[in-house]
C-alpha cells in the first residue's frame, strides 16, 4: 500500500507550549480525509507543520515517500501538494481571472518564462476560465480579488488550491462562514475536483466531514485521539467525550 | 487596482493585433516627427534628457511597482552601465574595433544586468525594509568605490570618450545632436516596448503576485526570492541601457551619475508620474524633466517648487498623475468627460493665479534676502518693481490670498460636476 502522506512523531512548541504533541497519520492515495477537532487543538498549526509554512520542532512527513525536510514550500507545492488556507489567502489586487491564471502557470509548465505572453496563451486562458466556471465567479471574473464577498472569496481560495491539479489537495475549513447552499456547492465542487487525489481537509460541519470523508481523525489538545471510518468514530466512545458530543449537539 | 492594461483576450486575432499596435505605431510616429516641430538644438537636447529618463524611471518601476521593492540606490545600475560603455567607446576610439555606435547601449545594458546578478544575488531574499535598506548601503559603497577607483571610473572628473570615432552606420556619424536623437529615440521605443512585453509575460504577472502576497506565490509552487532576483536583473539591465545612452548622449560620466541624489530622484519621478501604472513613470519622466529644465531657466528656487509640487502629489494624488488620469475613465465611459471641462477650466484660473502668486512671494523673500545690499529692482512675469516696497507685498499677497479664497469657494462646484459627471443619468440608460 502506498501511502500520500506519512506523518510520524510530529511535534511543534513555541517556546514551553506544545502544541503539537507527536502526531502520527498515515493517509492513504486517493482517500478523503477529514481532520476534526475543537478550537485551537492544532489543526491549522498541522497543516502548517506538514506544508512547512513552518519547521516542526521533531518528527518527519513524507509526500509519495519522499522526505520533505529541509524543502520550502514552492518546492514541495511543485511536489504535488496543494492546500488552502482559514484565512483567505489571495492576491487582492488583482482580478480574480489573474488570481487563478497565477495559480496554473506553473503547473502549465511556465515556470520563470519571459519569453512567452500570458494573453497569448489560448489552453491557459481556457484553463483558468474553466476553474472560475467550477468556482461560480464567471461573473466576477474581471474585478480585483480584494472587493469580493467574503464568500467568494472562500471560493477563490479554493480555487486558487485546486487550479494546478495537485494530487493532494490540503484544505483547512473550506466552509467556514458559508451559508447552507453555498456550503452544499463547496462540498460538490471538492466533490468533483478531488475525484482520484487526496483530500485532507479540516472541516467543523459534521454534515460535511461525515458525507465526504473516507476516513476521519480526531485532533485534541494536540494529538490524534482515533482515526477511522466515519461509522467507527462515530462510535468511539473516547470521542464521543473528548469532542464529538458537544460537536453534535452544538450542531442539532 | 495596479494592473491597468486591458484584458485583450476577448477580441479576435486581428482585432487585437492592430488595437494593440495602435499606441506603439503613434509613438513611433510621434518620435519621428517631434524634431521636426522642436528643431532648436536645446530642445532636441531636452528631449535626448527626457528619453534617457523614461527608460530608467520604468526600468526602477519594474522594481516599485510591479514588484514591490523600494530601492534607494538604483542609479548605481545606469552609472556603471554609463561607465562601462564611456570605457567600450573609448576602446573602440584607441583600436578602432568594428562596434557600431548603436549597439553601445547594449554594453551598459549588460554592465548593469552582471551588477544586479551580483548584488541581487543576496539583496531580493526579502522585500520590505530590509530590501530598501541593502539597497541605500550598496548605492553608498558603489559610489564611494567610484571615488576610490579613480581609473575605471575617473574619480570626480569622470571619464569620457568620443562617440564619433565609431563605424559610421550607413554613412551617419552622429556628430549631429538630431542623429543623436533618433538614435536615442530608436532605444526609447524598443525598451518601452520590451519592458512592456515584460509585463505580460509569466515572470511579470508573478512579480505583481509576489509583490501582493508573496506567501501564496510560494504556495503556488514560485519561489518569492527567485521572482524578486529575475525583477531584479531585468531592472539593472534596463537601467543599463539607460546608462549607455547617457554616455553616448554627454559622452562623459561622473560619480555624481550613480549618487544618491539621482537614485532619489529616480523614485520621486516614478512616484510622481505613479507606480502602479505602465504609463505612470512615462508621465513621470517628462513632467519632471520639463518641469525642472523649465524652472531652471527662471529661477534659482526650482528644487523648492519640485520639492512642493512633490509633496502635494504625496498628500493629494497618491496614485501619481496617472491615477489622476485613470480617476477620468469612468466619466470617459459614461462619455461625459465634456461636462468637466468647463468647470475645470472655471478654477483652472484662480489655481494658476494663487500658485504664481505664492511663487512671486517666494522669488520676492529670496530677492530680499539675496540680492546684493543696495539693489531693490527686481523682474518678475514681465514686470520690474521695487522687492522691497510695501506697495508690491500689498499686491501680492492680496492677489494670492483672493485667489486662494476664490479656488476654496469653487471646490463645492467642482465635486457638484464631478459628481454628476460619474453617475448614469437617470432615463438614459
Ligand atoms: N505563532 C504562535 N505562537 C504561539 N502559539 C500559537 C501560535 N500559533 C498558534 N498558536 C497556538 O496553537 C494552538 C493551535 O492553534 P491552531 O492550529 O490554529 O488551532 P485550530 O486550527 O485547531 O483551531 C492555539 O492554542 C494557538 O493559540
Ligand atoms: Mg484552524
Amino acid at each position: 500500500m502506498t501511502h500520500a502522506l506519512d506523518i510520524s512523531g510530529l511535534k511543534k512548541s513555541y517556546g514551553k507550549a506544545e502544541i503539537i504533541r507527536g502526531v502520527d497519520l498515515h493517509i492513504t492515495k486517493g482517500e478523503r480525509h477529514a481532520i476534526i477537532g475543537p478550537n485551537g487543538a492544532g489543526k491549522s498549526t498541522l497543516f502548517n507543520l506538514i506544508t512547512r509554512r513552518m519547521a516542526p520542532s521533531a518528527g518527519k512527513v513524507h509526500l509519495h515517500g519522499q522526505d520533505l525536510n529541509g524543502l520550502v514550500p514552492c518546492k514541495i507545492n511543485r511536489m504535488g501538494l496543494s492546500r488552502s488556507f482559514q484565512i483567505s489567502n489571495i492576491f487582492p489586487r488583482m482580478s480574480v481571472f489573474e488570481n487563478i491564471r497565477c495559480a496554473l502557470l506553473w503547473s502549465m509548465g511556465f515556470r520563470y518564462s519571459f519569453w512567452s505572453l500570458v494573453d497569448r496563451s489560448k489552453p491557459l486562458t481556457e484553463a483558468a476560465d474553466a476553474i472560475i466556471e467550477q468556482i461560480n465567479l464567471t461573473s466576477r471574473r474581471n474585478i480585483p480579488a480584494g472587493v469580493l464577498s467574503y464568500a467568494e472569496q472562500r471560493a477563490l481560495e479554493i480555487g486558487l488550491t485546486i487550479a494546478g491539479g495537485a494530487d493532494v489537495v490540503m484544505l483547512d475549513e473550506p466552509t467556514a462562514g458559508m451559508s447552507n447552499t453555498e456550503t452544499d456547492y463547496i462540498v460538490e465542487l471538492i466533490r468533483k475536483v478531488t475525484v482520484d487525489k487526496t483530500l485532507v481537509m479540516v472541516e467543523h460541519d459534521m454534515g460535511v466531514v461525515f458525507g465526504l470523508a473516507d476516513r476521519i481523525s480526531v485532533l485534541v489538545y494536540g494529538k490524534i485521539i482515533a482515526t477511522g471510518t466515519p461509522e467507527e468514530i462515530r462510535a468511539n466512545p473516547t470521542v464521543q467525550e473528548a469532542y464529538l458530543g458537544t460537536a453534535i449537539k452544538a450542531e442539532q | 487596482m495596479t494592473d491597468t492594461t486591458p484584458q485583450m483576450t476577448d477580441t479576435g486575432p486581428m482585432g487585437l493585433r492592430l488595437k494593440s499596435a495602435m499606441p506603439w505605431l503613434c509613438a513611433a510616429l510621434l518620435l519621428l516627427i517631434l524634431p521636426q516641430i522642436f528643431s532648436a538644438n536645446a530642445t532636441i537636447t531636452l528631449m535626448n534628457q527626457m528619453a534617457i529618463t523614461i527608460i530608467f524611471a520604468l526600468a526602477y518601476n519594474m522594481l516599485l511597482g510591479q514588484g514591490g521593492m523600494l530601492s534607494f540606490g538604483h542609479a548605481v545600475f545606469m552609472g556603471l552601465g554609463g561607465v562601462f560603455a564611456v570605457h567600450v567607446m573609448s576602446y573602440v576610439e584607441a583600436f578602432g574595433a568594428p562596434l557600431p555606435l548603436p549597439l553601445l547601449p547594449l554594453f551598459g545594458g549588460f554592465a548593469g544586468l552582471l551588477l544586479a546578478c551580483v548584488i541581487g544575488s543576496f539583496s531580493t531574499r526579502q522585500a520590505g525594509t530590509v530590501f530598501a535598506m541593502i539597497s541605500l548601503g550598496v548605492g553608498e559603497l558603489i559610489a564611494a568605490c567610484s571615488l576610490i577607483f579613480v581609473t575605471f571610473f575617473g574619480g570626480e572628473t569622470g571619464v569620457s570618450a568620443d562617440r564619433t570615432y565609431g563605424l559610421p552606420v550607413f554613412g551617419v556619424e552622429f556628430l549631429r545632436q538630431s542623429e543623436v536623437y533618433y538614435l536615442i529615440a530608436a532605444w526609447l521605443l524598443l525598451s518601452v516596448f520590451l519592458m512592456y512585453l515584460y509585463t505580460r509575460t509569466p515572470m511579470g504577472r508573478m512579480a505583481n503576485a509576489v509583490r501582493d502576497n508573496p506567501e501564496r506565490a510560494e504556495f503556488l509552487g514560485y519561489s518569492a526570492r527567485w521572482v524578486r532576483f529575475y525583477s531584479f536583473i531585468f531592472s539593472g539591465f534596463f537601467a543599463g541601457i539607460a546608462g549607455g545612452l547617457f554616455a553616448l548622449n554627454y559622452e562623459i560620466m561622473t560619480s555624481e551619475s550613480m549618487s544618491l541624489v539621482q537614485s532619489g530622484k529616480i523614485l520621486l519621478i516614478t512616484f510622481l508620474g505613479g507606480m502602479g501604472y505602465f504609463v505612470g513613470p512615462i508621465i513621470g519622466a517628462i513632467v519632471f524633466t520639463l518641469l525642472t529644465t523649465v524652472l531652471g531657466r527662471y529661477t534659482e528656487l526650482s528644487a523648492l517648487y519640485v520639492g512642493t509640487v512633490f509633496v502635494l502629489t504625496v498628500m493629494y494624488c497618491p496614485r501619481g498623475l496617472a491615477g489622476l488620469l485613470m480617476m477620468h475613465e469612468p466619466a470617459y465611459r459614461l462619455g461625459k468627460l465634456r461636462r468637466l471641462v468647463a468647470p475645470y477650466l472655471k478654477v483652472l484660473i484662480p489655481v494658476l493665479v494663487a500658485t504664481l502668486g505664492c511663487a512671486a512671494l517666494f522669488e520676492m523673500l529670496f530677492h530680499v534676502r539675496h540680492a546684493p545690499p543696495g539693489d531693490h529692482e527686481m523682474r518678475l512675469y514681465w514686470v520690474t518693481f521695487d522687492s522691497h516696497s510695501p506697495i508690491a507685498w500689498g499686491i501680492v499677497i492680496g492677489v494670492t490670498l483672493l485667489a486662494i479664497m476664490t479656488t476654496r469657494a469653487l471646490i463645492p462646484h467642482i465635486k457638484d460636476a464631478w459628481h454628476d459627471a460619474n453617475t448614469i443619468d437617470k432615463g438614459a440608460s
